[in-house]
């Protein structure tokens, strides 16, 4: 049914260089800029400061304006001074919002580094809050501090905190977990629907009304790379993960619905029915990045926890070679698949010391660099052509229909170098 | 705590990073958590530097709490100097660090660097983003700069341009190219290009130009006491402020006043015929209180707007915005909340807004005509063209910018002649927006962005119908509004509703549409 055919040896057991030092990653709090538009009755309170709510801001482009459904609570000196008050300020502060957003119906109370280190209590506050606003809101708690995450780890951290709440079914039911552009989660359950495999839920649901039920018999998969958290909760609750390789490129995908198949017992017959069409648009689309992908060599700087099956894809499926792929935090029981399907001649880094980082990327010369914005362009204008990391995040990238644009994602800086040093006599 | 979605300004460790990123040969250590380092990317991607701001961030994180933060400091310190080696370093802390007081400073200190280490002291829960690059800057002269024999000619400094600042490259170039016209030379321009070697060169200047007060004047005042030097309280953004701003500067530097006007147009693109519709246009006026303040001016005294409303979100510069809208007969706004900005605007109705980034999208939600005039600005405020706001350049810019927006004077006529015309109809919107000026807000690629419960106009409705009597419109007058060109029709709407409700009607007529016409005539 799987026709993926492992490397020698794989890359499960790389050893790992790890670094500690000054770090160039966002908070998790940036996670509340694409959770907040999947959650279509959410709203995140950052409890911080008014770098939090600049963070947001800036981070949030022009969706600042469309009236989102994410504020921060900037704390100030009275807050400071002593906690008493702090609970009185905070139910206050909710009691006007929700009154003014009566839409609302999962308020998240979210956790940052100066909250975190003056030790306010956001979990008491959401229960509490939770009892005075039932059964209209419910309140949950999570933290998206800098201390304790990075970037892709607030959603991890706020789906983690939802586990616990779901409520208990024994129902054999398959659950996707990760936050997927409503376009991808909708292609993912035709495929499952077209196999047979209709009762479905997501993590999380676009609305808090289809909040999936959670036990012994749910089965769950994951679509992003950076959930150990939300895994170990919902192993917790009796549910069983289906190991597979995250669902990007036409491999990915096919391996991670391959998993799920052989989970729900579907005949080898339907499944290349389903998937034979797909496939061949997938491949026929990455193709045409290939011819400016192959034999590229690929620096990952640190970002999202996406770089190791992103790598997994570029190097099997569009022909480029990593150097270096650094990743912010190394799962290895998640990213394992992927890894096995590596080849082991680059270095897998985990956590950062930009600077020496920067100098192996400065050696390495590689002909594309994936970054996050407070280096891309820097590196640019040193000569090397960039990547930048985050629209990895914000853009359609998974399963069939998205495989050539996501190869393309990588493609278009080099093609643009290209048409542009066209005039030049260099 | 106080619940914030827009904020017109940063913290006040990014504005000590603004002097910093501004500055050369200078570097920042600053004690915060992973995460901070978000604000790189105003700088390389809002502002396309080609480089990395210079800050070392100590990224300490929930396990490096209660032991070794002050440790983590300290090596971030060395190591920031060994890799850099700038010539003077400043230290301090973000919000999260001053909460688990290290002292960076203390702590820098004892480290015995060959360097001067300078530390900052930037309140993050009481003040901002321009109070902090206003301290630094004031403490980084403070430390460097001494008196010394001055120069031989009349010479100035340029105080205040700094990294991120609304067209701050250009100004500074407008500028330091009419003084050395004059005959003055320019001495040093800082922060913006300075290293700290010049910095302890400022004193060989005459007096100082003080172009931002929002970031350089409490380095003026101190240069001004310590150095013996004065400073300029002209700031020269338009016609007639840059013509006072020369008077000041040649009366500084002892030179006889004779400016070359050759290449300033906008006084002419003003009293030419086609500027006439802009007659007592009325403008609401928003952003930091040096641009507001010289915005009013232009506005009034060069163009011929009507000013119906002006305030500013920096408090710091509340009174004299307060003294100033007084002598334009307005009360002032000094808020630093996007929702009350927008309640005065809808409130007020005008036909322009000239603010920041905030109004833009304000009047973009309203479909009133906006120009940029002062920060907080998004990328396209740093435009790769020549394009200043001083000077006699500035004021040409101006000129452009402000007009753009507006429907052209023969445009509007025209389509005040057909305006029942089945093709030319105001629906379409001015030629030139491409379209309607008021775009539904585009969906996110990948899912359908919710309807929300209420936007801040229907609040803002909300409010306004909670305060009075909803008058009814008759639809035979609601069609007459309709005929209206839209660039004028929430004004008469307005002057309609507030006529009828000081009448005592209920309900507007087309006779009551007219007769508040011929009432609010002008």
């Amino acid at each position: 049914m799987n026709d993926l055919t492992p490397p020698t040896g794989g890359c499960r057991d790389l050893p790992v260089l790890k670094e500690r030092g000054q770090r160039e990653v966002f908070c998790g709090l940036t996670g509340i800029i694409w959770l907040h538009r999947k959650m279509q009755d959410a709203f995140f309170l950052v409890v911080g400061s008014r770098t939090c709510a600049h963070l947001l801001q800036s981070a949030a482009g022009v969706m600042i304006f469309a009236e989102p459904r994410f504020a921060t609570a900037i704390l100030e000196e009275k807050d400071l001074a002593g906690l008493a008050d702090a609970q009185e300020e905070l139910d206050r502060e909710v009691d006007r919002l929700l009154a003014r957003r009566p839409d609302i119906r999962q308020l998240f109370l979210v956790g940052s580094c100066p909250s975190e280190v003056i030790k306010l209590d956001l979990h008491r506050a959401a229960e509490r809050l939770t009892v005075k606003h039932s059964p209209h809101v419910r309140v949950l708690n999570y933290s998206g501090s800098g201390i304790e995450t990075t970037f892709t780890q607030g959603e991890d951290a706020c789906l983690a905190s939802m586990v616990p709440t779901l409520p208990e079914t024994d129902a054999r039911e398959l659950l996707l977990v990760g936050a997927l552009p409503d376009v991808v989660e909708d292609q993912a359950l035709a495929l499952l629907s077209a196999m047979g495999i209709d009762r479905v839920r997501c993590l999380p649901a676009r609305r808090s009304a289809d909040t999936p039920a959670i036990g012994a018999n749910t089965v769950y998969a994951l679509t992003q790379p950076f959930l150990g958290d939300t895994h170990a909760a919902l192993e917790r609750r009796g549910a069983t993960h289906i190991p597979a390789p995250f669902p990007f490129g036409e491999e990915g995908t096919t391996a991670w619905l391959s998993a799920i198949a052989g989970e729900f017992g579907v005949s080898a017959e339907t499944f290349r029915n389903v998937t034979e069409a797909p496939r061949a648009r997938a491949r026929k689309a990455i193709a045409a990045a290939t011819e400016t992908l192959r034999d590229k060599s690929l620096f990952f700087f640190p970002d999202s926890q996406l770089e190791i099956p992103l790598a997994r894809f570029l190097t099997r499926e569009c022909g480029m070679r990593a150097v270096e792929v650094g990743t912010p935090f190394l799962h290895r029981a998640l990213t394992g698949p992927d890894l096995d399907l590596m080849t082991p001649d680059f270095t897998l880094s985990e956590g950062q010391d930009v600077d020496r980082q920067l100098d192996r990327a400065r050696a390495a010369r590689a002909d594309l660099t994936v970054c996050g914005l407070g280096l891309a362009n820097p590196l640019e204008a040193e000569g090397m052509a960039t990547k930048w990391a985050i629209e990895l995040v914000f853009t359609p990238v998974h399963f069939y229909e998205q495989a050539g644009d996501l190869a393309a994602l990588f493609a278009r800086p080099l093609r643009r170098r290209a048409a542009l040093t066209r005039g030049t006599h260099a | 705590m106080k619940l914030t979605v827009w904020t017109y300004e940063g913290p006040p460790h990014v504005g000590a990073m603004r002097v910093a990123t501004g500055m050369k040969g200078l570097h920042y250590v600053l004690h915060a958590p992973q995460g901070d380092t978000y604000a790189d990317l105003l700088f390389t991607m809002i502002e396309r530097r080609n480089h990395r701001p210079p800050v070392t961030y100590t990224t300490f994180q929930a396990r490096d709490l209660g032991s070794d933060t002050a440790h983590l400091f300290k090596d971030a310190c060395r190591d920031a100097y060994e890799r850099f080696r700038p010539e003077a370093i400043i230290v301090g802390a973000s919000c999260t660090a001053e909460l688990i007081q290290d002292d960076p400073g203390g702590l820098a200190e004892t480290m015995g660097l060959p360097v001067p280490v300078i530390p900052l002291e930037l309140p993050s829960y009481q003040r901002k983003e321009n109070f902090g690059a206003d301290e630094t800057f004031f403490q980084i002269v403070r430390h460097l700069a001494r008196p010394m024999e001055r120069d031989e000619g009349p010479s100035c400094n340029i105080l205040g341009p700094t990294g991120l600042g609304f067209r701050h490259r250009d100004d500074v170039a407008e500028i330091a190219g009419l003084l050395e016209s004059l005959g003055i030379a320019v001495n040093v321009v800082a922060p913006l290009n300075a290293t700290p070697s010049d910095i302890a060169r400022l004193g060989a200047a005459r007096f100082n130009v003080l172009l931002y007060p929002e970031t350089g004047e409490t380095a003026a005042r101190w240069c001004e006491k310590t150095l013996g030097q004065p400073f300029t309280k002209t700031v020269p953004i338009g016609a007639h402020a840059t013509r006072d701003f020369i008077a000041e500067v040649c009366a500084l530097a002892g030179i006889e006043a004779k400016a070359d006007e050759s290449r300033l147009r906008q006084p002419w693109y003003a009293a030419s015929v086609d500027s006439t519709y802009l007659t007592g246009k009325r403008v609401f006026l928003f952003g930091d209180a040096t641009h507001v303040a010289a915005a009013a001016r232009i506005a009034r005294d060069e163009i011929g707007f009507e000013v119906c409303g002006m305030g500013c979100y920096n408090r710091e510069f509340a009174r004299p915005i307060r003294k100033l809208a007084k002598e334009y007969g307005l009360e002032a706004l000094i808020t630093d909340d996007y929702l009350e900005v927008e309640a005065a605007i809808e409130a007020l109705a005008p036909e322009m807004i000239l603010g920041t980034q905030m109004e833009r999208h304000i009047g973009k939600r309203l479909g009133i005509p906006c120009a940029v005039i002062s920060a907080p600005v998004h990328v396209q405020d740093f435009p790769a063209r020549y394009s200043p706001q001083m000077g006699f350049e500035g004021a040409n810019v101006i000129f452009d910018t402000w007009v753009h927006p507006l429907v052209m004077g023969l445009e509007e006529h025209l389509l005040h002649m057909f305006r029942e015309d089945f093709e030319f109809h105001d629906a379409a919107g001015p030629s030139h927006h491409g379209g309607k000026a008021v775009a539904p807000l585009a969906e996110v690629e990948g899912g359908v962005a919710p309807r929300p419960a209420a936007s801040p106009q229907d609040i803002c409705e909300a409010k306004m119908a909670g305060a009075g009597e909803v008058v009814v419109w008759q639809a035979e007058a609601e069609r007459e509004l309709k005929k209206i060109p839209f660039f004028v029709r929430g004004k008469a709407k307005r002057n309609t509703e507030a006529f009828a409700a000081r009448k005592g009607l209920s309900q507007v007529s087309v006779e009551t549409l007219y007769e508040a016409k011929a009432h609010y005539a002008r």
